[in-house]
């Protein structure tokens, strides 16, 4: 199996003492759809930030696609993220006032892709999530659901090697929130290798595996067949 | 497990470099912010649109009213000498030219036409029942024939003085004379001496010789016949060709009085307009300065409005720092952001600038010249600006932590 993030010790403090991570060991294959559920504050967040190289870690070592984190300059983390992760946000974080399509393309903006390329590659990222008819929409005139879509097209439209996605379904109502799960079981059936984070045991319970942590540790994982104490 | 995927990690591991945005991209990521905020747009940039269209009002203008002097010189010529009497070796002892001297000064080599004028010691009134000493400031000359081609003067109404009309009492008015003698048209009278003198033309404006703007003028022989003229000239003017002006200047005082060369004056008209020329030129240094004030406001003004972009928009940077975006690229982002928004200032203000320049120009009948080293010298400042004014928050937008900027607000 190719491994895709392989953290090992992975420690984060922050100023003024709080210890978020603790001594995290994460591995995650291709192809697999996981669940990162834990309390709130348990350190899911900072995991997620951790993986997605946003953030480095104060000990241990991140593996992501086969580069460790640690040797890699600020420049060339960014083109990591821009060649090998996707973020999917709570929040969605769409640019107001710029169509679905072009919120879209924006996802290949620091790909160096040419930007007819880029827009035509959105036109199918949406499609593929469903919103083939909401391309000129602007997300004010969007709903939840659909502008959480938008979000998954625009993390997707690289064809990353993992998706991460941090409490997805916050801020919708159950309804589109089933919606966006079922989004992402199709594009995991695709191949993608999607992380999702949420505090929702139900949904967490829905995925194929599930990593739990409480105070920064990895608690359980099904991987492991290792169960909380 | 997995599926096997296009990418292997092999592959990627020489690939990872971050590409670099095309111009067309940066002018895209730049605009974005001020698209969504028009208004704020217009009033950071106007800061600048106004320092900028105060400068360029102020040099345009200035170099408006230069090159209606210029032209006005072109026109009249720089080859134009006036020699008068000057102060006598003994102060109030009065110096008189010799009757010849006009003769003498056309025999100068290069001298082209010579014109000379001679004062009376009369006044001109409208009627005789006005007291004999309220002059108006306006002289009486004798004037011969050949001076209003050495002026390059234009008669505004009426005919120049000549043989025909110089068998009875004629006068020529110059302009500012017959305003304030109330004469509107050739044909009047007006009372000089002993007797009415018939109008029978008026002078158009003369920048070379505004004293005889302020005259009266008689024929030569009609003023010893008339008026008691002791036929010796106050002022011989001459014109010589372009390339002999130095040397005539330098044998006009021998020749005109070659005794007592010391007695006469010899000055250039032509300088006192080319001096005014070269102060036009020179910028009002004040209000220079106020649309330098202007200008650095407009920059503080658009250094705040990016701060304030940098700060609202943090979950944009955090976005595209996850989306790949390198610190230099949102650096270069907030740059380009900045210099926009001075440069439509800069625009505004140019633009601004000459049309005020336009209006003043036309008003005054001026040529309408903007240079066009302070159109670039105006846009190139506000680049500057733009660029000064983003720099600090286009560094603090860089350094964002992403994992911040990202933070739920
Ligand atoms: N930037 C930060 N500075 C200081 N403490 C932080 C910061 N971010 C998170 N924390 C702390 O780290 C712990 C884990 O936070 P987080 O990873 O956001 O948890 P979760 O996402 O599971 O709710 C919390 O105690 C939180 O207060
Ligand atoms: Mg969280």
């Amino acid at each position: 199996m190719s491994t895709v993030v392989r953290l090992s010790g992975v420690t984060k403090e922050y100023a003024g003492g709080v210890r978020a991570l603790d001594g995290v060991d994460l591995t995650i294959g291709r192809g697999e759809l996981l669940a990162i559920a834990g309390p709130s504050g348990s350190g899911k967040s900072t995991l997620l930030h951790i993986v997605g190289t946003l953030d480095r870690p104060s000990a241990g070592t991140v593996e992501i696609a086969g580069f460790d984190v640690a040797s890699l300059t600020d420049r060339r983390l960014s083109a990591l993220r821009s060649q090998h992760i996707g973020f999917v946000f709570q929040a969605f974080h769409l640019v107001p006032g710029v169509s679905a399509r072009d919120n879209v393309a924006e996802g290949l903006l620091y790909s160096g892709l040419p930007r007819a390329r880029r827009r035509a590659l959105a036109a199918d990222a949406l499609a593929r999530v469903g919103l083939a008819d909401r391309m000129k929409h602007r997300p004010h005139e969007l709903s939840g659901g659909q502008k959480q879509r938008v979000a998954i097209a625009r993390a997707v439209v690289g064809e990353p090697a993992l998706l991460l996605a941090d409490e997805p379904t916050g801020a919708l109502d159950s309804a589109s929130g089933e919606a966006v799960m079922e989004l992402l079981h199709d594009l995991n059936r695709e191949g993608a290798t999607i992380a999702v984070i949420t505090h929702d045991t139900e949904i967490a319970a829905g995925l194929p595996r599930q990593v739990r942590i409480r105070d920064g540790r990895v608690v359980a994982d099904t991987a492991r067949g290792k169960v909380a104490a | 497990m997995a599926p096997v995927s296009p990418r292997t990690e092999g592959a990627s591991r020489t690939r990872l470099k971050a590409a670099r945005l095309s111009p067309r991209d940066v002018l895209h990521v730049g605009s974005a912010g001020l698209r969504s905020r028009p208004v704020r747009v217009v009033l950071s940039a106007l800061g600048i649109a106004i320092g900028i269209a105060t400068m360029i009002a102020v040099v345009g203008i200035s170099a408006s009213s230069q090159a209606q002097l210029m032209r006005q010189l072109d026109a009249l010529g720089t080859n134009m000498l006036v020699a008068k009497p000057g102060e006598g070796m003994f102060s109030g002892q009065e110096v008189k030219l010799p009757k010849d001297a006009p003769g003498m000064v056309g025999r100068i080599d290069g001298v082209q036409e010579v014109g000379a004028t001679g004062d009376l010691k009369q006044s001109v009134r409208r009627t005789e029942k006005i007291p004999k000493d309220e002059t108006g400031g306006i002289a009486v000359k004798a004037a011969t024939e050949r001076l209003l081609d050495v002026l390059r003067g234009k008669v505004a109404a009426g005919t120049w003085l000549n043989a025909a009309n110089g068998r009875y009492p004629s006068v020529v008015l110059g302009h500012v004379a017959a305003e304030r003698l109330g004469v509107t048209e050739p044909g009047q009278q007006v009372w000089i001496g002993d007797r009415y003198f018939t109008v029978v033309g008026v002078l158009g404006p003369m920048p070379l010789a505004p004293e005889i703007e302020r005259s009266a003028l008689v024929g030569w022989a009609a003023a010893q016949q008339l008026l008691s003229f002791d036929g010796h000239p106050t002022a011989v003017y001459e014109r010589s060709t372009d390339a002999s002006v130095r040397q005539v200047q330098k044998l006009l005082a021998p020749t005109v009085d070659p005794r007592n060369p010391q007695n006469v004056d010899v000055s250039d008209p032509s300088a006192a307009l080319q001096a005014k020329a070269a102060t036009e030129g020179a910028l009002s240094t004040l209000l220079l300065g106020l649309g330098g004030i202007a200008l650095l406001v407009g920059g503080v003004g658009v250094a705040n409005t990016m701060i304030i972009s940098v700060l609202e928009r943090r979950h944009e940077i955090g976005l595209r720092r996850s989306l790949g975006a390198t610190r230099g690229q949102i650096r270069i982002q907030f740059v380009a952001e900045s210099l926009m928004l001075s440069g439509l200032g800069g625009l505004a203000g140019v633009g601004l600038g000459a049309a005020a320049t336009g209006v003043y120009a036309s008003s005054g009948g001026l040529p309408w010249v903007v240079p066009l080293w302070a159109v670039g010298g105006g846009f190139g400042a506000t680049l500057v600006i733009g660029t000064v004014a983003g720099l600090y928050p286009a560094v603090r937008a860089a350094r964002l932590s992403p994992t911040l900027a990202l933070h739920a607000a």
